[in-house]
């Protein structure tokens, strides 16, 4: 039988947040460039059109960033709620 | 490899990276001795063979070591694949033939509007990452429909097992249609015979060692096609940009060609060819309208004039030259049918060339707006598609732990970006060398190894000096969309070796995604169906000769479909990600993070949301709209002019809809169920149930 204390509950409201969070920067770094494209390739960035620049290489560094950055939130705080799996080494 | 007891996961990563080392270094060894027999006059053919057999050889040899009789090994591999590893095996489980060969050349063509699947498929990992790797693991199964199954009953397994089947059966036939393809134009080979060689290559991969086997012949299968892809792209970047690592620089080659398109669409000799394409298109066009009217004055005009000309005593070459025309007028009408329907599309090289950095080109506002709607669309579709894929999914089971599976997603994208950040800068290193140093030159200089590739498919390439100017026009070049990844190397002026090379990444591309694609869809076959509900008291053994006969089976019927060549590649793999989001992704996102979701739910909405979708594409995508025999104009069909391949953003609105209502509108699950997702929530629990399979 699971029991669940306030304690989980606090680690599963966080994970929901920094879940929230994370997905408001994945949603406006794809769809807001992409949007407006028309009118940001007439800018350019180091010789790069500005949107051009986003989808082809500034999104996925903003998504290789968030990736990183939720792996390594939620490990940590999978150790501060004990909630972390035994070594397996 | 081997599982001593006393396994040390530490040790058992040391040994791994040792033998990479050691294969890496084997295979640029194999390289090295190739390219010093070419100087010493080997054939290209026999250098395209020696890649094919010699890359095969080496996949099924990790294939044979690999082989296994624990259930556990053949499902996920052990349980025990390091998240660096199993992001390589990931990333070239994913990346396919489409991204290998196709994806440069999109972006080629089509210049930004290209960039959607380079988002589409790279934006997908976030989701893979904070809404389904982790929890799957916790889950710790062997397959998507294990999961489905378990939070929603066997009603919904079902569904997951067809579904599974559907997607894999569409995205497998493009990559054995793709590995025939590769076969076939390096080795010269008949497209049967490729196919038949790949096949046996995949088979032996899987067939003995199922996920174990796969997993490490994927990891080598990347470190092949991510050296063969980023050669080139090396070479053309100093060739250009004077760097070696143009994807950090490549804005200034960007602007080199915005001016190089300004002279283009002014330059007289390019408007007259494309004036030239457009009188024969629309001539074409009024003639299809009555072609044996069109037929009979076309002839007549020609005798006429042949006439006419001997009558006038005309000089001997313009009588020659009216009597081949004639000559070469085509002998019937149906003959000329086909050569005008050809012409017609000459249309498309009558307009002027993209512009390579601008988004959503169009005649109007309207048109505009069209175009971006289906930009977003495709970005969506291959988004939410990553992350409902099984094949892809079926790989976080494979990780150590929930930990490991974080990290795992992480190096999944890592490795699968090395590739994607170096496909739009190949898209432009080819185009600026096409721009300064093919467009203007005389038609007598074109290179050998460029007009080499009008022999090996005319599809590819083709050439002609429409204006005859001796001048080579960009309006008169059409390229191919496949070609640009394959001939890079030789436009860098690298030996044939490196285009040997290319070819076996290309074919580890497929290899590897139809290696994933095939054990998923045995996988779904003997375990779920199988196993899970036909007879869940077969023994070990039992379990794995069926899963084996499955694989064989499932392997030698796709590529029976694919040898009757069917639709469009492009479309298939497309068409694979938009039914994956319908079918699976409400389903199993809203099923970890929704407790009160029910079966009822999620039988309704995984049937409503596939079911709008192959609606939506039945009725508009072509070739299906021949097979079901539509004829009501497409326009009738059509919401809000999306393209059929972004089917999934109606699939999944309507999905997710029937899946909230519906469950509402039921009782919720029960307790064990609910405790079930409290399981997959956190990595470890007091009390925990265990839900591992075995």
């Amino acid at each position: 039988m699971i029991k669940l204390t306030e304690k989980h509950h606090e680690y599963w409201r966080k994970n929901l947040i920094v879940t929230a969070i994370l997905m408001a920067v994945w949603f406006f770094v794809t769809y807001v460039p992409s949007w407006f494209a028309r009118g940001l390739n007439e800018i350019t960035f180091f010789g790069w059109p500005v949107a051009f620049y986003m989808a082809a290489q500034g999104a996925l560094i903003f998504y290789l960033a968030i990736i990183w950055y939720y792996g390594h939130y939620m490990n940590k705080l999978d150790a501060k709620y004990d909630v972390r799996e035994a070594e397996e080494d | 490899m081997s599982n001593e007891a006393g396994f040390s996961q530490r040790a058992f990563n040391e040994q791994l990276k040792r033998y990479y080392w050691l294969y890496t270094g084997g295979f640029a060894a194999f390289v090295i001795i190739l390219a010093i027999a070419e100087q010493l006059g080997l054939g290209r053919r026999t250098i395209g063979l020696a890649f094919l057999l010699g890359t095969i050889g080496l996949y099924a040899m990790i294939g044979i070591l690999s082989r296994t009789m624990q259930v556990a090994e053949y499902y996920v591999a052990g349980r025990r694949v390091p998240a660096f590893f199993n992001g390589m095996a990931t990333a070239s489980d994913w990346m396919s033939a489409a991204s290998f060969i196709a994806m440069a050349g999109t972006l080629y063509l089509l210049g930004y509007d290209g960039l959607a699947f380079i988002m589409g498929w790279t934006g997908g990992y976030v989701l893979v990452a904070v809404f389904l790797a982790p929890y799957l693991r916790k889950f710790g199964q062997f397959t998507v429909s294990d999961f489905l199954g378990a939070r929603y009953g066997n009603v919904a397994r079902s569904i997951g097992i067809a579904s599974t089947i559907l997607v894999g059966f569409v995205y497998v036939i493009a990559q054995i249609y793709g590995v025939g393809l590769i076969t076939s134009r390096f080795t010269g080979l008949p497209f049967g015979i490729g196919v038949f060689v790949g096949l046996s290559g995949i088979l032996l991969c899987s067939f003995l060692g199922g996920m174990r086997a796969v997993t490490w012949t994927q990891v080598a299968q990347y470190i092949i096609l991510i050296i063969a892809y980023l050669i080139p792209v090396i070479w053309l970047g100093i060739k250009h940009t004077g760097i070696p690592i143009p994807q950090i620089a490549y804005g200034p080659a960007m602007q080199r060609i915005a001016e190089m398109e300004k002279k283009i669409l002014a330059d007289p000799g390019e408007l007259e060819v494309r004036k030239i394409f457009k009188d024969r298109a629309d001539a074409a066009v009024t003639a299809l309208k009555d072609p044996d009217k069109a037929y009979a004055e076309g002839k007549t005009g020609l005798e006429k004039r042949v006439a006419d000309l001997k009558a006038a005593k005309a000089p001997a070459d313009q009588v020659n030259a009216a009597e081949k025309t004639l000559a070469d007028y085509p002998p019937d009408v149906a003959a000329a049918v086909k050569k005008w329907t050809a012409d017609r599309g000459l249309a498309g090289r009558a307009a002027p060339p993209r512009l390579h950095s601008e988004a959503f080109p169009g005649k109007d506002e309207k048109a505009r707006d069209l175009a971006r709607r289906n930009f977003l669309g495709i970005v969506f579709c291959m988004m939410l598609g990553t992350a409902a894929l099984p094949h892809i999914l079926m790989r976080y089971y494979t990780t150590p732990s929930v930990r490991e599976a974080r990290k795992s997603v992480f190096w999944s994208l890592f490795f699968i970006c090395l590739l994607y950040f170096s496909a739009p800068v190949l898209a432009i290193l080819v185009k600026l060398d096409v721009y300064s140093n093919l467009v203007g030159i005389a038609h007598a200089d074109i290179p050998a190894w460029f007009l080499a590739w009008r022999a090996v498919d005319p599809a590819l390439l083709s050439i002609v000096d429409a204006n005859k100017d001796g001048i080579v026009q960009l309006a008169e070049m059409s390229i191919g969309g496949d070609l640009i990844v394959l001939m890079a190397p030789e436009m860098a002026g690298l030996p044939y070796v490196v285009s040997g090379l290319v070819a076996a990444g290309g074919l580890a591309a497929a290899l590897s995604t139809a290696d994933g694609l095939l054990l998923t869809i045995s996988n779904a076959l003997g375990h779920d169906l199988y196993y899970k509900m036909i007879d869940p008291n077969a023994s070990t053994l039992r379990r794995l000769w069926v899963a084996r006969t499955l694989l064989l089976g499932v392997a030698v019927f796709a590529a029976w479909v694919t040898s009757y060549k069917p639709g469009d590649i492009l479309f298939l793999v497309g068409a694979a990600f938009s039914l994956a989001l319908s079918a699976f992704f409400p389903a199993l996102v809203v099923g970890i993070f929704w407790k009160r979701a029910n079966k009822y739910g999620a039988v309704a909405g995984m049937l409503g949301g596939l079911g709008v979708c192959v609606y939506y594409m039945l009725t508009t995508y072509p070739w299906l709209r021949a097979v079901f025999n539509i004829t009501a104009p497409v326009a009738d069909y059509t919401w809000f002019g999306m393209a059929p391949i972004s089917a999934g953003v109606f699939g999944f609105p309507v999905g997710m809809s029937l899946m909230i209502i519906v469950s509402l509108l039921t009782p919720a699950p029960d307790q064990e169920t609910q405790e079930l997702v409290e399981h997959v929530r956190y990595p470890a629990l007091a009390g925990d149930i265990d839900t591992r399979g075995a």
